[in-house]
């Protein structure tokens, strides 16, 4: 006798999605939101949140998470089944939307290295926004490939610290959330 | 001191008189004691006093449930809250509306490690449909008639409050409960027209249509009953219920196949697997109704009517996702059949019912009785033919186990809110205090615990509770001395190794009941089962039976871990540890 987990005909496809959410910016609505994704065991692979309204007291969730179409459906869902969400916009699926991602990147180093360090960054248009003699922070935004593109470059040239926000997003055209 | 101007106390006690609320069931501890105070001041609503916050959680369920109405429970911060978890849980499995009030330490000490501190609402969010820490009495009056609201409406479910005690004693303003626009919860309840009229076509066009409805039917009100049986009527199709669903349907209708799923019945499961038409209202394909998934009814067109989006396309991919209300979906499907004058197609539907009536044929709930021994079998249908000679409407609730599935096979409901029984979660120590909540919301009612002696002494302090309010609670208990789905799991997957399932050491339940001042009485032999049963209900006052059944007895049909719909067991003998796989095992 077989058993459901032997015997799954066809595998889905596993997807990156990006989803946007409105949600009340009341305590616990973070937690609610992550607390749902462990407890249900979904893959979180990037979260960014800020209050986007001050007045209307409204907070934007940014999670980018993946899934088959069957996981990201029931995560939709799901989202919109907690009492504080208002909306929940899968950008991947809507339409074309813009991602950007910012990240604050240290190498640290002196002579060739320092100086390829700081050309590579003209190439990316990332901006130093502290130096000393021997270390460079620079701010980098861009899509999320870039900036991994950019820390793998740093890597050799001394790379001694990395923050990131997370890819927050946006669709493109007059729709609005 | 203006009328609306009162204590946080007060407040809350007035909220919940607003809100029609007539019976609270608690538990005192320091951090309500103010609410306690202003409880002991009124008359409006009655407070029932349980043993241990958990049985005033079923019992808040148990009133719920047999009600349609929000069950209401107060109980202590700390142990009280963290005692109050599994009723939470099922309650939110079962989608059961339940508002429960916690106490909670002063707001400047939270995040403490105060005596009787917990962090309630960390610990209950993903136990509820939503939880509130109301941190402002400003925000009390509204917090507590939107808990109502959400908790009833949309798929129902459990609401915290979390009550810090120097809210309670702040001063604030009362505010009724007006009707409220919720900023963002807003669940939808109308069906897409459309969407119902594909079904229609769907429906008229069926060979071998099959009515699917769970526990979304009972929460959607006795109107939804009412309008689903005319509708099974005008279609002529049969119908099967999941073991929330008992009652939506009479269950000893013609049309109706009984219970479906891993110890529904051979008709039913073998229907679910061959229709090419399923109509599911209010159900969600749980894994005990689906059994394995890819073998799961493979020539059906689905339709799911669901007022939750996520129970849908959740476990199972269906053809025609309907979102809405099942009531107002079925009020529309059963105008739109009689208004277009529809038709099944009748020869389709004959060759289809003779199809169903010879898996009838089978009499896969028959069993072999015996001179000696009770077969647990035979004390329900005895249960059963003295419950329909009782003048008075029945209730049954359950705890969890053989002797539910039985009570879920053997036992007729033919009206919603009548049957009891922890599906989702499968609570032991479910059935004694949730019979307080019906006994108390139906005083004139015969309510039935149908009770194992394992799942009895989970939460059998209910009994002092019982015995103070005068419940004429009827306690059934299925006495086979083992956790005898525990056995039967053992028996058929590991070997018969009896690992720690036999209940030894149990009490003289006829002694036990009688030190609580109920009745208690005993039946050892089939001979002595009727008169143990007709005196059980007509001893006025709670009555322990205790019918001692025999031991070796298992629960059929089954469907085995990780089986399909056509792979049922039907009795001992037809399985053997080697037929399930490892992986069937690893399911629960």
């Amino acid at each position: 006798m077989a058993s459901v987990y032997e015997e799954q005909t066809h595998i889905e496809q596993v997807a990156r999605h990006t989803i946007a959410i409105l949600v009340s910016n009341e305590p616990g609505v973070l937690a609610r939101v992550i607390g749902l994704y462990s407890g249900r065991g979904y893959n979180i692979d990037s979260l960014t949140v800020a209050e986007t309204d001050h007045i209307a007291g409204l907070s934007r969730i940014t999670i980018v998470t993946t899934g088959t179409p069957m996981i990201i459906e029931q995560i939709k869902a799901q989202l919109g089944r907690l009492v504080p969400v208002h909306k929940v916009s899968d950008l991947t699926e809507e339409g074309p939307h813009v991602e950007r991602e910012l990240a604050l990147i240290k190498v640290v180093g002196t002579g060739e290295h320092r100086v390829e360090a700081l050309r590579i960054a003209g190439i990316f248009r990332a901006r130093a926004v502290d130096s000393t003699i021997d270390s460079f922070v620079f701010e980098l935004t861009g899509s999320s490939e870039k900036v991994d593109a950019f820390i793998n470059l740093m890597k050799p040239l001394g790379l001694a610290d990395v923050a990131r926000t997370g890819v927050v997003a946006i669709a493109r055209g007059t729709e609005a959330l | 001191m203006s009328k609306n101007e009162m204590t946080g106390a007060a407040i809350i006690v007035r909220a919940l008189i607003d809100q029609g609320v007539e019976a609270v069931f608690g538990y005192p501890g320091g951090a309500v004691l103010p609410i306690y105070d202003e409880i002991f001041k009124q008359n409006h609503l009655k407070h029932y006093l349980g043993r241990q916050e958990g049985g005033c959680l079923h019992a808040a369920e148990g009133y719920a449930r047999s009600t349609g109405k929000v069950g209401v429970a107060l109980v202590t911060s700390g142990p009280g809250a963290t005692n109050a978890v599994t009723g939470l849980t099922d309650a939110l499995m079962d989608s059961i509306p339940i508002v429960c009030l916690t106490g909670q330490v002063p707001t400047h000490l939270i995040g403490n490690d105060a005596f009787q501190e917990a962090d309630t609402t960390g610990i209950t969010r993903p136990c509820t449909k939503h939880n509130y820490l109301v941190k402002d009495i400003a925000d009390l009056p509204r917090v507590m008639h939107e808990a109502f609201h959400v908790a009833s409406s949309g798929r129902p479910g459990p609401v915290v409050i979390d009550l810090p005690k120097d809210i309670q004693f702040a001063d604030g303003i009362y505010q009724g409960p007006e009707a409220f626009d919720h900023r963002s919860y807003k669940p939808k309840t109308d069906p897409s027209t459309e969407k119902l009229d594909e079904a229609l076509r769907l429906m008229a066009n069926a060979k071998r249509p099959l009515f699917y409805v769970g526990g979304g039917v009972i929460n959607a009100g006795g109107e939804a009953s009412e309008d689903l049986v005319k509708l099974v009527r005008a279609t002529g199709f049969p119908i099967t219920q999941t073991l929330m669903g008992l009652g939506a349907f009479p269950t000893d209708d013609k049309q109706s196949l009984g219970m479906v799923g891993m110890h529904g019945l051979y008709e039913s499961n073998m229907a679910m697997h061959d229709c090419d038409l399923m109509i599911g209202i209010g159900v969600r394909f749980d894994d005990r109704v689906t059994g394995r998934l890819d073998a799961f009814s493979p020539g059906s067109t689905k339709i799911q009517i669901d007022i939750d989006p996520s129970s849908i396309n959740k476990n199972v991919r269906v053809d025609l996702p309907i979102v809405g209300d099942a009531g107002k979906a079925i009020d529309y499907l059963l105008k739109g059949w009689r208004a277009k004058k529809m038709k099944a197609d009748g020869a389709a539907l004959d060759l289809w019912w003779k199809v169903v009536n010879k898996w009838r044929e089978k009499r896969c709930l028959s069993y072999t009785p015996d001179k000696t021994i009770i077969k647990p079998q035979e004390a329900l249908e005895h249960l059963q033919a003295a419950m329909e000679k009782d003048a008075r409407e029945y209730y049954v609730t359950t705890e969890v186990g053989q002797h539910q599935m039985w009570a879920a096979q053997y036992l007729q409901f033919r009206q919603p809110h009548r049957w009891m029984t922890s599906g989702g979660l499968g609570t032991m120590g479910y059935g004694l205090p949730a019979a307080i909540g019906v006994q108390v919301a139906h005083p004139d009612a015969l309510v039935v615990d149908v009770s194992g002696e394992a799942s009895f002494m989970m939460n059998m302090q209910e009994m002092s509770c019982i015995a103070q309010y005068k419940l004429p609670v009827k306690l059934f208990i299925l006495n086979n001395q083992w956790m005898g789905m525990v056995r039967q799991w053992q028996e058929l997957l590991h070997g018969g190794r009896y690992s720690e399932s036999y209940t030894d050491s149990l009490p003289d339940f006829v002694k036990l009941a009688e030190s609580f001042g109920w009745t208690g009485m005993v039946a050892n032999d089939p001979s002595e089962l009727d008169d143990v049963i007709d005196r059980m209900l007509t001893t006025e006052g709670p009555v322990i039976a205790d019918i001692r059944v025999d031991q070796k007895e298992n629960c059929y049909p089954m469907i085995p871990s990780g089986a399909a719909h056509n792979e049922m067991l039907m009795g001992p003998g037809a399985v053997q540890d080697a037929d399930v796989s490892a992986a069937g095992k690893a399911l629960v």
